[in-house]
């Protein structure tokens, strides 16, 4: 009878094929702008502009990547890559460790000042980077952080997300645990760091998986700051490779950067998609 | 809620939320101070001196056509992003929630594009459609169809519509489907057995009880539409035809930095700010109510 009822609710015989036709032609339509990347990545450039373009990859791979990696257009991409990667695991790292304290601070202690420094932090969750750009910019600038990392990272971990999520992950704690720590005359940064930061740590590498990606994919803040190509991130430095005026776009370069671009946050999500999972829900929560 | 056991001490605590103040009060509270003081002025050509114009620029932004153009364009942007990211997303998570096996598979195929930066998916879509090599635009001209987002508005709101929800839809569908997959099935079972069938099963029992996370993923997506899809706008179509896809964020950049007003690119970023404020409150009010996930 159980089955019976599993058959009328989930899909069984040639419903259960319709599904997955379904599902199928939905991954490919919105797989299909990646493919078409990847494709254009390892053809050469005449059979790019004279269309249509080839659908099946070509035999140019090496020699597109090697090009964008070592050469580029103004830069070598290779070097745009590790500047992303520096912006991204600093802003993660950064906004990891100061919430981790500061959340810490708000839930374990009580003094002057508390529900002010509170609410300023909470203030913060209101206000995206991209709404303040003029200020915050001549800020940097005049802290001479432009084209620097410091100026990439700091600005962008000043938000509060992290630590409300830290807040209320640490309400959860036993109160028994830090009843014993401090009977057993366990210093409070002791107790943070033998009992806290372990018991927080699916909450921090969920965080990571999340603080990665928003660093990794920033692109306004970038855009501003970095004039010196050598300090361009990947994901802003793709549109600075397309020539000003009439001239032709080196798509195979353009789009294989496109693609090494997506590679690090793709694979990190992918990897790591239960954590990343339960890291975007518990954050929008 | 608090903490029944607390620490003693008001040092320690202070040194360990430094960090994070001094970082919000320096790169967050200063320049949005700025930008509500700066709104105020209007600087000379040369920047040398500025005059204090109260209100003035609100005024005149309020009165400016193009400003209150770039409001409608953000509203009609907003909401084609919003339904074209949620309801292939629901389509979708549907679909695999009806699946006993794989839709794990699906899921991690499905999760690509979130992963993908908007100015990436940009680049992406724009090579799609360019006017000269795109695949698409060049089977919509054998179609008779002659495409071109570099001259039509429409054509080019279109396609910063898509490909800003493109990526989307990925996290809608995330959302969607562990909402799906916590209904219990006892009870789409017991009205299976009582002969609802499956559109009416899905009107009558799945969809009210997946309103929070529609409310939710609708409060989300409309945030994203106004604030995080610059690196698209700017990709595809740098705002352009004709303003046709000047969103309110796209207009702060381009009057601050490109135009060098910043007496009304700040008083827009107060104006902006003001939204923010309004979406968050809107958001909090219904977390407070109702968390079921």
């Amino acid at each position: 009878m159980a089955g019976d009822v599993h058959g009328m609710v989930e899909k069984r015989g040639a419903g259960l094929w319709m599904t997955h036709v379904v599902m199928i032609f939905g991954v490919l339509v919105v797989f299909f702008p990646i493919w078409l990347a990847f494709v254009a990545s390892t053809v050469t450039q005449p059979e790019i502009v004279s269309p249509p373009m080839p659908v099946w990859p070509g035999d140019q791979f090496w020699e597109n990547y090697s090009k964008a990696l070592f050469s580029g257009v103004n830069v070598p991409v290779m070097t745009m890559l590790l500047n992303s990667l520096i912006m991204a695991v600093g802003i993660a790292v950064g906004k990891i460790i100061i919430s981790l304290l500061s959340a810490f601070a708000i839930v374990y202690f009580r003094f002057p000042g508390r529900n002010v420094f509170f609410w300023m932090i909470f203030l913060t969750l209101m206000l995206p980077v991209e709404v303040r750009i003029v200020p915050t910019f001549e800020v940097v600038a005049g802290f001479g952080m432009l084209n620097s990392y410091s100026g990439l990272i700091f600005p962008l971990i000043a938000s509060a997300t992290a630590t409300f999520l830290f807040r209320q992950f640490f309400l959860t704690i036993p109160d028994e645990l830090a009843e014993a720590a401090r009977v057993d005359g366990a210093r409070p940064m002791r107790f943070f760091i033998d009992v806290v930061v372990p018991m927080s740590r699916t909450n921090v590498a969920a965080l990571f998986v999340i603080l990665f990606i928003y660093g990794w994919n920033q692109y306004l803040w970038p855009l501003l700051i970095t004039t010196d190509p050598e300090m361009n991130t990947i994901v802003m430095g793709i549109k600075q490779m397309f020539p000003s005026g009439d001239d032709v776009a080196d798509w195979p370069v353009i789009m294989a950067t496109s693609i090494l671009a997506m590679i690090p946050p793709v694979i990190i999500v992918v990897s790591m998609q239960r954590l990343f999972i339960r890291g975007l829900v518990d954050s929008e929560k | 809620m608090e903490k029944r056991v607390t620490f003693r001490g008001w040092m320690l605590p202070l040194l360990l939320i430094a960090p994070q103040v001094l970082i919000s009060l320096v790169f967050f509270f200063y320049p949005a101070g700025q930008a509500v003081w700066q709104s105020l002025f209007i600087p000379d050509p040369f920047g040398l001196s500025s005059k204090f114009v109260g209100l003035g620029n609100f005024e005149f932004l309020l009165g400016d056509k193009y400003y209150r153009a770039s409001f409608v364009t953000t509203a009609i942007f907003s909401i084609l992003v919003t339904a074209c990211a949620m309801i292939p997303a629901l389509f979708l998570a549907v679909t695999a929630d009806r699946l006993i096996k794989g839709s794990g598979v699906y899921r991690t195929m499905l999760i690509w594009p979130y992963a993908v930066a908007p100015a990436v998916a940009g680049v992406l879509w724009l090579f799609m459609f360019n006017t000269h090599v795109g695949l698409i635009s060049w089977y919509l001209g054998q179609f008779g169809y002659d495409w071109n987002h570099v001259l039509n508005g429409g054509e080019a709101m279109g396609l910063v519509v898509v490909a800003s929800a493109w990526g989307r839809i990925s996290y809608n569908f995330l959302f969607f489907l562990a909402a799906l997959q916590a209904v219990p099935r006892s009870v789409i079972e017991a009205a299976a057995i009582d002969g609802a069938r499956f559109w009416r099963r899905f009107f009558t029992i799945v969809l009210p009880l997946l309103s929070p996370v529609t409310f939710f993923l609708l409060v989300v997506n409309v945030v994203y539409a106004f604030f995080e899809t610059f690196g698209v706008i700017h990709t595809i179509t740098a705002g352009g035809p004709q303003q046709s896809t000047t969103i309110l964020v796209y207009k702060v950049f381009s009057d601050g930095f490109v135009g060098q007003d910043l007496g009304s690119s700040s008083a827009q970023s107060v104006i902006l700010l003001v939204v923010v404020g309004l979406l968050t409150v809107v958001q909090f009010k219904y977390i407070e109510k109702r968390v079921h996930y």
